[in-house]
């Protein structure tokens, strides 16, 4: 019993994870979420071959609380490492309940019995089916029943198709914006201003006059509106902007020192991680910035919420039904209970899928928003889709930081101590992570509070600022100190590999400053100091099949970055080729993987490539722009993101897994990929830029005098 | 009252004139394919083909679209480009894809041998976030060969 994977120990019950449908299907009920990353497909392919059924049987059903297992957040690349290793266990045990069924009915052995697409066969040729047996009692999932053996494998290693695909590229409806209920109304929140900005007055008869609106609700510095339809609340929503009156002041850091703020603000400071005895001094040192970055899905955050079984204000609670493309169904249900005053069990939240979702963004604020307007109309589901303003400038950001690396080097130039410091915001305001309600509008009704500054997870845990921070090499002695900030001007939460973009970006930067002053090959360099025949695998392939050595013409650099992802997780390696003329041109991304088992050989290579590319974006153009009231990034034309024409070639190799177990590859290449083109543009230009993102600002600035 | 051609249909549509066509699609017209994702004509999502056009439908009133051939994803459904970007499994979110879908079917209309360059540079006026360019371009490029 003690060997359950943790997911199952909380979630004991069989049929919490699968159910047999009378009509020869099986649905299946992970708690993991379809993000854009695939997971429903791995989690059929993972059930289908446990179970022994062909992979059409298998029905994937959306994620519902009180009726999935609770998983938790989809997150942190941990959903095949965990989810995956916890829903097999979950469908041996039905295959195993079944056949000790058939067992029984036959009076044979089950050892003898076979199953092929769920017909269970006895060796005298008699048969029945998981669907003609009596169904299975309610029971807990034990363990015991023997899961297949990878070398039985003929579901799990293949590169299925999307199962969520067909509808996607054909423009059915598939995502929680497509949701149309009967009677449902649109909502639209005009946002304040700026940050802290107070709502002194509006007129709400400019809203209320206009035909077809249903209702203007205030609360505190939240405004917003309720119409019949979408484009009638979009209008009403412009003019409510027009009359309100707010009170500014300035609430943020000078943006033209951001360094300067995240250095000197109030933090908590914390030595991570160490391992040896430190030197007195360094000789060698470098400071690496990084900025806010945007989530910037394509599709902004949406939501629709209905409030049932309440008539009239004060009377019952009532049910509320919320659709939302929350990371976490359970949290959110946790967190909308608790702002609203319901018990959560009389909440329910679905997961409906969104458009891409790379960490904590604004899915949950918008599941706010859609239940605070749905009570306002008790009876009517409420949409709230947010404006393109709204998801680049309200969602949480990926925190800005900086990362300084000092190190200490022997007489070959090989490092013997190695010290990594960090400034910068958490990267966990998650609900249920912060003691604050956990919701941008909760922050802005009357008597709410801002939401606490982010937290940082234990590195147990993969770390939020420390992430990847503890050297990826075998030096004799680290040591990481964190500074964790205690006010949030800006608010900061999960993006994409959380504090390891910055913390990879700086060390291997920093290394390859080191193998220079050594006069040394960046690729020799890293394979002096890794021991693990994994991490040397992927870059020293990553490295052969980029041609390094091998010279560029012209203004053309090479580089390299490594790193196993949170320490323990995928084993990444990039090879970046870039152009330097007017701007930072990325080539080609040469990418080497090492992920254990790989249940879609595909799907991991579309992560890793997709991954590299959003990469590439971040560090060659992206920046949150403010000034000293809000954010002044919330257009595509004040954000931009790379364009086709910009986006480099990417050669994904996923290494064989050697029956090593899986690894999550979503963000394994996010820091490499940053370091890599870092350091293509030092071989390219000799110049070491080491403020993130690589624009023509900053590379000039990088340029000596 | 307005009347819309929308794929080869005539629709008769109660909205205000300067309605986005956006919105007429999606919610007057239930065709929930053609995305909302900027309002701003910046981003492509909502792209659909008027008059063979590829235009942004976010910035397109009802009132200018009448008359018009308007074509959206759904009426691509058997265009190669749609059979090539799931063979190609061209997409993550796969949010960017419906007006990438129009995009391309304009660019190969136009140009039924484009090179790699040319297909990247026909499509960025679409944004994709998941980083599935490089998919997306060779599944363009493979509906090119199919439909010569």
């Amino acid at each position: 019993m003690t060997d359950l994977p943790p997911l199952l120990a909380a979630n004991p019950r069989l049929s919490a994870w699968l159910r047999f449908l009378p009509d020869g299907a099986v649905g299946v009920h992970t708690g993991r979420v379809e993000l854009g990353q695939g997971v429903i497909t791995v989690m059929a392919q993972v059930a289908a071959e446990e179970l022994d059924v062909d992979p059409p049987r298998i029905r994937m059903t959306p994620a519902t609380t009180g009726f999935s297992p609770d998983e938790g957040y989809t997150a942190g690349s941990m959903s095949v490492q965990y989810g995956a290793a916890a829903l097999r266990v979950a469908c041996a045990e039905a295959r195993g309940l079944y056949l000790d069924a058939a067992a029984r009915e036959f009076g044979v052995d089950a050892a003898r019995l076979t199953v092929s697409d769920g017909e269970i066969r006895a060796p005298d040729g008699r048969t029945t089916s998981y669907w003609e047996l009596p169904e299975l009692p309610e029971t807990d999932v034990t363990g015991t029943y023997p899961l297949k053996s990878p070398s039985q494998y003929r579901i799990v290693g293949t590169s299925a198709p999307r199962l969520d695909l067909p509808d996607k590229v054909t423009g059915r409806p598939r995502y929680v914006h497509d949701l149309a209920l009967p009677g449902q109304c649109y909502g639209q929140v005009v946002r304040p201003p700026s940050r802290g900005a107070r709502l002194a007055c509006f007129d709400e008869n400019l809203a209320t006059s206009v035909a077809g609106v249903v209702t203007v609700v205030r609360d505190g510095d939240f405004l917003a509106v309720i119409a019949e339809r979408i484009e009638t609340a979009l209008h009403a929503a412009a003019l409510l902007r027009e009359s309100a009156e707010w009170e500014e002041h300035p609430a943020l850091p000078d943006p033209e020192d951001l360094p300067g703020y995240l250095l000197s603000a109030p933090a908590e400071t914390t030595v991570l991680a160490s391992r040896g005895s430190a030197p007195a001094a360094f000789s060698h040192e470098a400071v690496y910035h990084r900025p806010y970055l945007a989530h910037a899905s394509i599709g902004p955050s949406s939501a629709t919420a209905v409030l049932t079984g309440q008539t009239a204000p004060g009377a019952e609670p009532g049910r509320l039904r919320v659709w939302s493309h929350s990371q976490g169904i359970y949290p959110l249900r946790a967190e909308l209970a608790r702002a609203l005053g319901l018990d959560p069990e009389n909440v329910t939240v679905t997961h409906s899928e969104g458009a891409g979702c790379y960490g904590h963004n604004g899915a949950d604020d918008a599941a706010m928003d859609a239940a605070l307007l749905a009570r306002a109309v008790p009876g009517r589901p409420v949409q709230v889709t947010w404006s393109r303003e709204e998801e680049l400038g309200w969602a949480p950001f990926g925190t800005a930081g900086v990362a300084r690396v000092a190190a200490e080097t022997d007489e070959a130039g090989s490092v013997r101590a190695w010290h990594h410091e960090i400034w910068s915001n958490g990267h966990a305001t998650r609900p249920g992570s912060v003691a604050s309600v956990a919701l941008l509008t909760a922050s802005h009704r009357e008597g709410g509070s801002p939401i606490d500054p982010a937290w940082e997870p234990p590195l147990a845990l993969g770390g939020g600022s420390g992430r990847n921070a503890v050297p990826s090499y075998d030096f004799p002695s680290y040591e990481v100190v964190n500074h964790r900030l205690l006010e949030m001007p800006l608010r900061a939460s999960s993006l994409r590999s959380l504090g390891a973009f910055l913390n990879v970006f700086a060390a291997e930067s920093f290394l390859d400053e080191l193998a220079e002053k050594a006069g040394r090959d960046p690729v020799e360099y890293r394979l002096s100091a890794l021991g693990d025949p994994r991490a040397r695998a992927v870059v020293s392939s990553a490295a052969s099949r980029a041609g390094w050595g091998t010279p560029l013409t012209g203004s053309a650099g090479r580089g390299i970055g490594y790193a196993r992802y949170k320490n323990t997780s995928a084993y990444c390696a990039v090879v970046a080729e870039v152009e330097a003329v007017s701007e930072i041109r990325v080539r080609r991304l040469t990418i080497a993987v090492d992920a254990g088992m790989v249940v879609n050989p595909d799907g991991a290579a579309n992560q890793v490539e997709g991954g590299a590319v959003q990469a590439t974006s971040w560090a060659c153009k992206e920046q949150v722009r403010f000034d000293r009231y809000g954010v002044t990034s919330d257009t595509w034309e004040t954000y931009p993101i790379l364009r086709f024409s910009e986006v480099p070639a990417v050669d994904v190799e996923l290494l064989p897994g050697d029956g090593n177990p899986s690894l999550g590859v979503g963000e394994c290449a996010q820091g490499p990929v940053a370091a890599a083109i870092g350091n293509a543009i030092c071989d390219a230009l000799s110049v070491r830029v080491r403020t993130l993102p690589f624009s023509p600002e900053n590379v000039a600035a990088a340029l000596p005098d | 009252m307005n009347t819309v051609r929308v794929n080869g249909e005539l629709e008769e549509v109660q909205a205000e004139p300067g309605t986005p066509l956006l919105y007429v699609l999606r919610d007057h017209l239930d065709l929930k394919g053609t995305r909302f994702g900027c309002g701003l004509s910046l981003c492509g999502s909502c792209m659909v083909l008027v008059d063979g056009q590829a235009v942004y439908s976010c910035d397109i009133p009802l009132w200018s679209a009448e008359g018009k051939d308007i074509t959206t994803v759904e009426g691509l459904r058997d265009h190669p480009v749609t059979g090539a970007l799931i063979s190609e499994q061209a997409a993550q979110c796969g949010y960017c894809v419906s007006g990438i879908v129009v995009a391309a079917a304009e660019l190969l209309r136009r140009n039924p041998d484009p090179t790699e360059a040319e297909v990247r540079e026909g499509l960025d006026r679409n944004l994709c976030r998941c980083g599935s360019h490089n998919r997306i371009v060779r599944a363009v490029l493979a509906a090119a060969r199919e439909l010569r």
